[in-house]
């Protein structure tokens, strides 16, 4: 990947759930990439492809009933496996920790909070509706830094100010708050610990534009500072603005990874999923792809794309391997016509059957 | 605000209806609220023409969800009058006359939130049927609903926690058109979903509207799309 030395390390990560009966739901299917400090990468993709559920897994926060496959390494990567140089920066170097293997008590004790923060989605419901901002900021710092009793509220108003809340609406209960105050609020509480790592999920869902471009600006900032981003979104403009790379994920699986600029901008995606999502916004065709996304329940055998793909051939039987960014055995060249329309020998229709 | 006039240009229902037809909605010098004292629309005007579809684009805070449930009978407004094919609202909610609330679809931006968890989709769609004593057209114009959103069998029999945000709007939008409103409303339909579900949802309302001449008043803050789906846009905000 294009990180030298990775923050976070994900490899072949699956989850699936147990369910009654015997039955799996496959959420997360062998999902690997890196992500270095002072790195955006925006995973996209349409409600229900296992995104949120890889975001949960990384905080250890899924239910008892999911199985776990494959690691992911925060900390230092192979720098601090070496038992070499800390990280550059502000942030200390910390032992390489698998989040996936971790028990509750390091998850609990060391890693939520300290080294993951987590904007969460719908900040407001988040936040605890009978607290003050400046209560809850307080708390946290009591909770995650070492700060001695008096020097609490200075802390906090620090905390605050770092997210860009105005401290004049510190003594504020959320419900008081408007979205993007509460967004920021949100915000001041994952960055309390100098966790080097953000996992935002969802941070700009049902803001107007201008909120978003507040929001995307500001979590682009703490990128900037040198933390590390992961932003869960399905939103394409919102990921636009904020993302050096971009993660596409289809029914559990990452289908695209590519740099932001070039996903956007000129080549862009060659997955043909990613490439149709992409043109389904309304400043370009504006056209959905046809069909929906297969249960992950029961995912078919081989590319999960396949049945709604115009490209599909018999190779779409085998399950294509992320190779050069792209999950897929015929993947779009540059400058190549739109997916949707496009000539095809295979039995998937053709545009517009919605 | 723009809108006063009825029929504008742009109205695609057919110019030659256009001109005897009523407006499918207008807002005259509307102002609501919830808290006494405090409006959150003031002496608003809106018309739109028949089978013309109207943007009502602005800020979060700035009204116009209250607006659009104002135009759907669902919030009774302090002051102004609203007409519905030229004809003025006579109640609001459980109160309004039958002939008028069916002539409105809604369709809300948290299908979770809209929808009764306890409701297979296929009966979910067809509420509305069955609510005004239409139940035994619950098979088939049911299943026409769900062809056109895109939901097969296997969904249908599912309640709302099975199904994604998606499939749960494409839902909620097939009830919205199950007894052939006159006009849409849709509140911010698409804040939750990913490029091509909205795509896909806004070509479901298209190809509704194509066929039965509806009107739709959209509702939303992505100007983008708005401009690429609506005949008109209409901004929100500036003055409150």
């Amino acid at each position: 990947m294009s990180a030298p030395s990775a923050l976070l390390s994900v490899t072949g990560l699956s989850v699936r759930f147990r369910m009654r009966g015997n039955r799996y739901i496959q959420a997360v299917s062998d999902v690997s990439f890196d992500l270095a400090a002072g790195e955006c990468l925006a995973l996209v993709g349409e409600s229900g492809c296992g995104k949120s559920v890889l975001a949960s897994a990384l905080l250890g926060l899924l239910p008892g009933n999911a199985q776990l496959r494959g690691g992911a390494l925060l900390g230092g990567g192979e720098q601090l496996h070496d038992g070499a140089q800390p990280e550059p920066g502000a942030f200390e170097a910390r032992d390489a920790v698998d989040l996936i293997g971790a028990d509750e008590r390091t998850m609990a004790g060391t890693v939520r909070g300290r080294r993951i923060g987590l904007i969460p989605q719908s900040p407001a419901a988040h936040l605890s509706p009978v607290r003050t901002v400046r209560a809850q900021l307080e708390e946290t710092v009591r909770e995650l830094t070492g700060t001695p009793r008096r020097e609490v509220r200075a802390a906090a108003l620090a905390a605050a100010g770092r997210a860009a809340f105005p401290a004049g609406h510190l003594d504020h209960y959320p419900h008081q708050l408007s979205g993007g105050l509460a967004q920021r609020a949100a915000t001041a509480l994952a960055l309390v610990a100098d966790a080097p790592l953000l996992i935002a999920d969802e941070p700009t869902t049902g803001l107007d534009r201008e909120l978003v471009e507040h929001t995307v600006t500001e979590l682009r900032r703490h990128v900037d500072d040198g933390r590390a981003l992961l932003m869960i979104t399905h939103d394409l403009a919102a990921a636009e603005r904020i993302a050096d790379r971009v993660a596409v994920m289809y029914a559990g699986r990452v289908v695209e990874l590519a740099p932001g600029r070039d996903f956007f901008g000129g080549p862009g995606p060659r997955h043909p999923y990613a490439h149709g999502l992409r043109a389904a916004l309304p400043e370009r065709d504006f056209v959905p792809i046809p069909g929906m996304p297969p249960e992950l329940g029961a995912l078919p055998a081989g590319c999960a794309f396949a049945p709604r793909c115009t490209r599909t051939e018999e190779a779409c039987a085998q399950t294509p391997e992320l190779v050069d960014g792209t999950a897929c055995h015929f993947p779009l060249t540059a400058g190549a016509p739109a997916v949707v329309g496009a000539p095809s020998t295979a039995a998937a229709p053709e545009g517009d059957d919605r | 605000m723009t809108g006063s006039t009825p029929a504008p240009a742009a109205a695609p229902g057919g110019p030659s209806r256009a001109a005897t037809t009523p407006p499918a909605l207008e807002l005259r010098r509307i102002t609501a609220g919830y808290q006494r004292g405090k409006p959150v629309v003031e002496d608003m005007t809106l018309t739109v023409g028949p089978g013309e579809a109207v943007a009502l684009f602005g800020p979060s805070g700035c009204g116009k969800s209250t607006l659009a449930r104002v135009a759907a009978l669902l919030h009774e407004p302090w002051a102004g009058s609203v007409l519905l094919d030229g004809e003025p609202a006579r109640g609001w909610r459980h109160r309004a006359p039958r002939a008028q609330r069916t002539k409105v679809g809604v369709v809300f931006q948290q299908p979770r939130l809209a929808a009764d968890p306890r409701l297979t989709l296929s009966r979910l769609i067809a509420e509305p049927l069955r609510a005004n004593g239409r139940g035994e057209e619950a098979a088939r114009r049911g299943g026409e609903l769900a062809e056109a959103v895109g939901l097969d069998a296997e969904l249908l029999a599912r309640r709302p926690h099975e199904v994604s945000d998606g499939q749960l709007q494409r839902a909620c939008l097939a009830r919205a058109l199950a007894l052939r409103p006159r006009l849409l409303v849709c509140d911010e339909m698409t804040a939750m979903l990913d490029a091509s579900t909205t795509a896909a949802l806004v070509a479901v309302v298209e190809a509704y509207r194509a066929e039965n001449g509806a009107a739709l008043l959209a509702v939303g803050h992505d100007r983008t799309l708005l401009e690429r789906w609506c005949d008109r846009t209409v901004e929100q905000g500036g003055h409150w």
